[in-house]
């Protein structure tokens, strides 16, 4: 299969950025997206032109590293991460865009490559029980049940990858945050933290410049883990709650219910 | 609170939360309004008996119309929350996202993405309606105090008016049917399980709110409903009809 | 040098570890932000020690080449963790769990290190859940259990087929509460490129800034090394494009000794390979072995579709050959059992190297849903990949290079040979002797990471050192070979980019030191390796700009190390004359084409001694003794 990219190229985060066209021919329908931009690359060496500047790790779906912006849709047509992407997915010739996630919390490092730190450190105000290594109680004396832990689980699979930030409207970070908060506030093991958790991680997400949600839905639609917009009437809930009973005199309370 | 405030989370609820109320009160005045339905019955159109009952509603707890203040002045407040808490999240939002981005739309509803077109036009549309009604400044059909019958009757033998109303109710319509739902989930009042349920709800409460209105000007018009009384004599009014 | 002693304690096996603990030294938790502590890693292993010690207060410096930590190879662990709880009322103990292990790693690994790793399973799962891991449960509520290859329990703990991402996120999140607390500090996007030794210690590293291209130093009281896996010298495996030797092999150039590099673990159950310019292979759990029947055509080139070919006609070659472990035999005995059914011409697929992995008779007996529910995701991604719905057709399986059972040498308290270095998870030689069982490398590198090395580091911390400062000279000599090497990298000015090298190494690595070796094709690979050497050496091309984000010079700096690890590699398989776990070599089998160990001659480990660019590696033996297993023939029959 033959294609036409337009890729964007940008030195670093001060540069402007542009596209640059490339045509790449010969590939096989199978190859994944990021194995025909390593062909490319292969072939910039051979010119000894530049290589184009991607991320990516495990090329499984699960580490949430890659992060291209395929054809306007963060990861591309098929709400897989960009390292699933394949080329059968797209027509023989096509015009291929392919560009960065991008956010103004999200900076150009180089080419398609972005700096998602801010995402960690929305983790770091909150985005854990408390537990520090030790011993710990039986976890049989805290059942869950398989419904509550199925739950939680379909908020805990987020892979950070930072698609939902990349294709929302307003760059906001919602269904990334508001998933840790329904996996950690959903568990017993959550409850201890449960109001401060709502409340630094989002004060933090919103100290990093993320926007607002205005409930376009965009986030859940490209989100390869497919983590409903639910999480976000979740973290919604979790921080009225939160915020409001809270007593800035007294110390944090405990919302466990 | 100041907090809460502050927080995209917080402002967004307080949209929401201001969101409810003007739903709530224009509720209210739909079935108020529907009043109008029953003809010019008689010395006193049900409508207007309907508009005098308001005023004395709370009397006499509260002074002549005071209820009527009161819920002016929360919705006042409400407008001024409102607008304030979108205009400041869209300024933000703004900020989130560089501005060259293409950003294609995958699937959310058009009606999501011109939420502040629909309510700045709803805003100007709020504005000359209650220069019309309530303060009777645009009187271009003849317009009496207190006689909401009257005046409703005359506007809306005018096909510009009732343009304008119809063509405000689509906007409310737009407004509603992603705001409705979106307030739902801004206020976490959503759950897997009842999501769809809240979706097509969101959609018949706005088509309920949009048709009551709009049966108004169109039966009007229509001439289904009867011209009513010449006007009595000129009741001096404190303040025009809630309806208006 | 003689190869220091493993520093294992006295007494019976069961106290050891109590033992060990009693008599360490402490820090006074005053004195402990201190002393600095490098963790180079932030996968399960990395993550889990960061955390742990910062928590007691140590001040941890942590690094990663991702973008977050979050992102570590382990993130990609699918199917489950084990632990001997016994929650399904089998009888499973810590002594079975051990004696399973001893015997799946084919008895080339410690006794006292597996029982130790058994006797921690159980807290790492109380440790876990207490993050908030959401491991599956039971009706009930009560924790969910399956099995895996090699044993005959059910103490494998899962949630959904993404346990190493949990587990990781578990780990990644208390890692992050400890950054917030100001106890550790995490730099992403940092690749050590050498260890710093002063006086003789590990007192530092260096790290190259992967967006700006600086050179750093960082100095520190101990260094830990969780930085992985090398199964990439294979170029094709199941790892994440950027598992690399570097970290572990600078450390070896500077006398940490190299444990048994051959052995590697080639997993039975993965996507086939489908194009010349495929970049990685992707694993299917090993729990998919639990209700999937392995089988090919009996006729060879049968290329009817699988549903018509009929039952009497499918060979089940693993349920004929090992009746009682059937499907579940261990990794190295289903890889190898497939590659001999595709040698002999039965194999399936475009390239007649593949197997079915059919579920059809689990459907039909359980049901499509308790498939979906166990399986789902697998199924999904399989579909993804290749295009096929194994809920109608069988799923098509090939072996695929996936873990390495070698590492770097550590003794009982997981030190290297080099003072103060310290080597944990998949990045040690330790616990799997020459194959790993299922779901026990994340147990590993959690109970080196959150219970070993906070107790073994805490005690080496004790002693008193002089700070060492970056601008001491050692760190000057350490840049200097750093800087010269990107050097060398960035001036060969030839015209193909690292990629095409790795895969020529892979391809010679596949071939001859893959799934069966000889002493001829080892030989010649020997040689191969070292033309590729030579090609890389004269003929790389690298982007220019050393001082910037460079992804081509990270790359080609990597293969430059996994061309010198994989000779080291061969060696170590040449001379290791016996079969065992996953070192098959072709001389040494049994009648019935089984693994052939020679306990007299090799019931050791080999630990290789780097002699500079120009020298021969030099073994070093420590024989393992075995006082509470007996040495029997593996027999999964
Ligand atoms: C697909 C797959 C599935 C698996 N499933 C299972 C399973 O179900 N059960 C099981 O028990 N095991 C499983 N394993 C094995 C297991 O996942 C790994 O052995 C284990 O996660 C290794 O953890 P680690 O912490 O040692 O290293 P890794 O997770 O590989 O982490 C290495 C870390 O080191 C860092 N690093 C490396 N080099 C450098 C450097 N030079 N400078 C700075 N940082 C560096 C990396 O950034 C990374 O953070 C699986 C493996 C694979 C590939
Ligand atoms: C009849 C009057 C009005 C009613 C009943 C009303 C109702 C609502 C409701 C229910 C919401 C949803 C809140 C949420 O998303 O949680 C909303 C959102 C919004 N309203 Fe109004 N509104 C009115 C007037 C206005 C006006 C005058 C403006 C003009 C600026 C406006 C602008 C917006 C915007 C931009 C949003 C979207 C905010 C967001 O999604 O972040 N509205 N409105
Ligand atoms: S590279 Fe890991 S998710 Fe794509």
């Amino acid at each position: 299969m033959n294609f036409t990219l337009e890729i964007w190229r940008q030195f670093d985060t001060g540069e402007e950025g542009r596209y640059e066209d490339f045509t790449v021919e010969g590939i096989d329908p199978e190859a994944s997206f990021l194995e025909m931009l390593d062909q490319l690359n292969e072939r910039l060496t051979e010119e000894e032109r530049r290589t184009v500047a991607f991320d990516s790790d495990c090329r499984e779906g699960i580490c949430g590293t890659c992060s291209l912006v395929i054809n306007d849709t963060p990861h591309g047509p098929r709400q897989v991460t960009s390292c699933q992407t394949y080329m059968r997915d797209f027509e023989d010739g096509a015009t291929i865009r392919v560009e960065p996630f991008r956010s103004t919390t999200f900076p150009v490092i180089r080419d398609l490559v972005t700096d998602r730190s801010a995402l960690d450190r929305v983790i770091q105000a909150g985005g854990y029980t408390g537990a520090t290594t030790g011993p710990q109680p039986e976890p049989n004396s805290m059942p869950v049940a398989p419904e509550v832990q199925e739950k939680a689980m379909d908020a805990a699979i987020c892979i950070g990858c930072g698609a939902c930030v990349a294709a929302c409207p307003n760059g906001a970070a919602m269904l990334f945050t508001g998933a840790k908060v329904t996996h950690l506030n959903l568990l017993p093991q959550g409850q201890a933290e449960r109001g401060n958790r709502a409340n630094s991680m989002v004060e933090q997400m919103d100290e990093e410049g993320f926007g607002g949600c205005t409930n376009f839905g965009e986030c859940s639609r490209v989100c390869p883990q497919e983590i409903s917009l639910d999480v976000i009437g979740m973290l919604n809930r979790e921080y009225r709650k939160a915020r409001l009973s809270r007593d800035p005199k007294d110390p944090p309370t405990m919302l466990a219910q | 609170m100041v907090e809460f405030w502050r927080s995209t989370i917080g402002k967004k609820t307080f949209v929401a939360v201001t969101g409810t109320i003007l739903v709530g009160y224009l509720i209210l005045h739909m079935v108020g309004n529907l009043n109008s339905l029953f003809g010019p019955t008689g010395a006193e159109p049900r409508v207007d008996w309907y508009a005098g009952w308001l005023r004395e509603l709370g009397e006499p707890l509260l002074p002549f119309a005071g209820a009527l203040w009161i819920v002016r002045a929360i919705l006042l407040g409400s407008v001024i929350i409102h607008i304030t808490g979108v205009v400041q999240l869209r300024f933000r939002n703004r900020d989130a996202r560089p501005a060259r981005y293409p950003a294609r739309k995958i699937g959310r509803s058009w009606e999501s993405g011109v939420m502040m077109t629909s309510g700045i036009l709803l805003a100007a549309f709020i504005v000359f309606h209650i220069l019309q009604f309530t303060t009777l400044t645009v009187d271009v059909t003849p317009l009496h105090h207190e006689q909401v019958y009257f005046n409703l009757y005359n506007a809306f033998q005018e096909w510009y008016f009732v343009a304008i109303y119809l063509v405000a109710l689509i906007l409310i319509g737009v407004h509603l049917r992603h705001g409705i739902w979106s307030l739902v989930q801004t206020l976490g009042l959503d759950s897997p399980a009842r999501n769809r349920g809240i979706r097509y709800g969101a959609t018949t409460l706005t088509l309920v709110i949009v048709v009551g209105f709009a049966l108004v000007p169109i039966l009007f018009w229509t001439g289904l409903l009867d011209a009513p009384e010449p006007p009595a004599a000129t009741i001096t009014a404190i303040a025009g009809g809630l309806t208006g | 040098m003689r190869l220091p002693d493993a520093k294992i304690p006295p007494g019976p096996l069961e106290h050891k570890w109590q033992a060990w603990i009693d008599q360490h030294r402490l820090v006074g938790p005053n004195n402990r932000s201190g002393k600095n502590v490098i963790v180079i890693g932030t996968g399960l292993a990395g993550a889990s020690a960061a955390a742990s010690l910062a928590a007691q207060g140590f001040g941890v410096k942590s690094f990663c080449f991702q973008d977050s930590p979050r992102r570590a190879h382990s993130i990609a662990a699918q199917g489950g963790i084990n632990a001997s709880k016994d929650y399904a009322n089998e009888g499973d103990s810590v002594r079975r769990l051990f004696a399973d292990t001893m015997k799946g790693g084919d008895f080339r690994s410690r006794e006292a290190n597996v029982w130790r790793l058994a006797e921690l399973s159980e807290n790492i799962i109380d440790q876990a859940v207490a993050q908030g891991v959401p491991f599956n449960r039971e009706y009930g509520g009560q924790l969910a259990t399956r099995s895996f290859g090699g044993v005959l329990v059910q103490r494998t703990f899962y949630s959904r087929g993404q346990t190493g991402q949990q587990l990781l996120l578990g780990a990644y999140s208390a890692l992050e509460q400890q950054v917030a607390a100001g106890n550790a500090v995490v730099h992403s996007r940092h690749e050590m490129l050498d260890v710093v030794i002063v006086d003789g210690e590990a007192r530092g590293v260096i790290v190259r800034n992967l967006v700006t291209g600086e050179i750093e130093r960082h100095a520190a009281d101990a260094v830990i090394l969780a930085s992985g896996g090398y199964t990439n010298v294979y170029y094709l495996s199941t790892n994440a494009m950027g598992s690399n030797v570097t970290a572990a092999w600078r450390a070896h150039r500077h006398g940490a000794l190299m444990a048994n590099p051959s052995y590697t673990q080639i997993h039975p159950t993965c996507i086939p390979q489908s194009g010349e310019y495929q970049s990685k292979l992707t694993l299917m759990s090993e729990s998919l072995r639990n209700d999937g029947r392995v089988w090919v055509p009996r006729k060879g080139g049968d290329d009817r579709p699988p549903a018509e070919i009929p039952e009497d006609e499918r060979f089940y070659y693993l349920e004929e050959r090992y009746p009682s472990f059937g499907n579940l035999a261990p990794r190295d005995i289903a890889s190898r059992a497939a590659k001999v059914v595709c040698d002999d011409g039965l194999g399936v697929g475009p390239t007649g190297r593949g197997v079915y992995l059919d579920f059809r008779d689990a459907i039909a007996q359980r049901g499509r849903d308790v498939v979906e529910v166990r399986y789902g995701n697998l199924f999904e991604m399989y579909e993804n990949i290749t295009g096929e719905n194994p809920y109608e057709t069988p799923m098509m399986i090939y072996p695929a290079p996936h873990y390495a059972m070698g590492g770097l040498w550590v003794d009982y308290e997981l030190q290297t040979t080099i003072p103060g270095l310290f080597a944990i998870g998949e990045a040690n030689f330790s616990d799997h002797g020459a194959n790993r069982l299922g779901a026990s490398a994340l147990m590993q590198a959690l109970a080196d990471g959150y219970f070993i090395v906070p107790h073994t580091v805490a005690h080496h911390l004790t002693a008193d050192r002089e700070s060492v400062s970056t601008t001491d000279s050692a760190f000057d000599t350490a840049q200097d070979a750093v800087e010269s090497h990107i050097t060398r990298l960035m001036d060969v000015g030839g015209t193909k980019a690292a990629q095409v090298f790795h895969r020529e190494l892979g391809n010679v690595m596949l071939d001859y030191c893959g799934m069966a070796r000889n002493a001829p094709g080892l030989e010649k690979a020997l040689t191969e390796i070292g033309e590729i050497r030579e090609n890389f050496w004269s003929d790389l091309r690298v982007d220019p700009g050393r001082d910037e984000f460079n992804q081509s010079l990270e790359y080609a700096n990597r293969v430059s190390d996994f061309l010198e690890l994989g000779e080291l590699m061969c060696l170590d398989a040449l001379r290791r004359e016996e079969s065992c776990g996953g070192h098959f070599r072709e001389e040494y089998e049994t009648d019935d084409g089984e693994a052939l160990r020679d306990d007299e001659r090799f019931a050791k480990v080999t630990a290789w001694e780097y002699q500079g660019d120009d020298g021969d590696p030099v073994p070093h033996d420590e024989q393992l003794s075995f006082e509470n297993v007996k040495l029997a023939t593996r027999s999964y029959k």
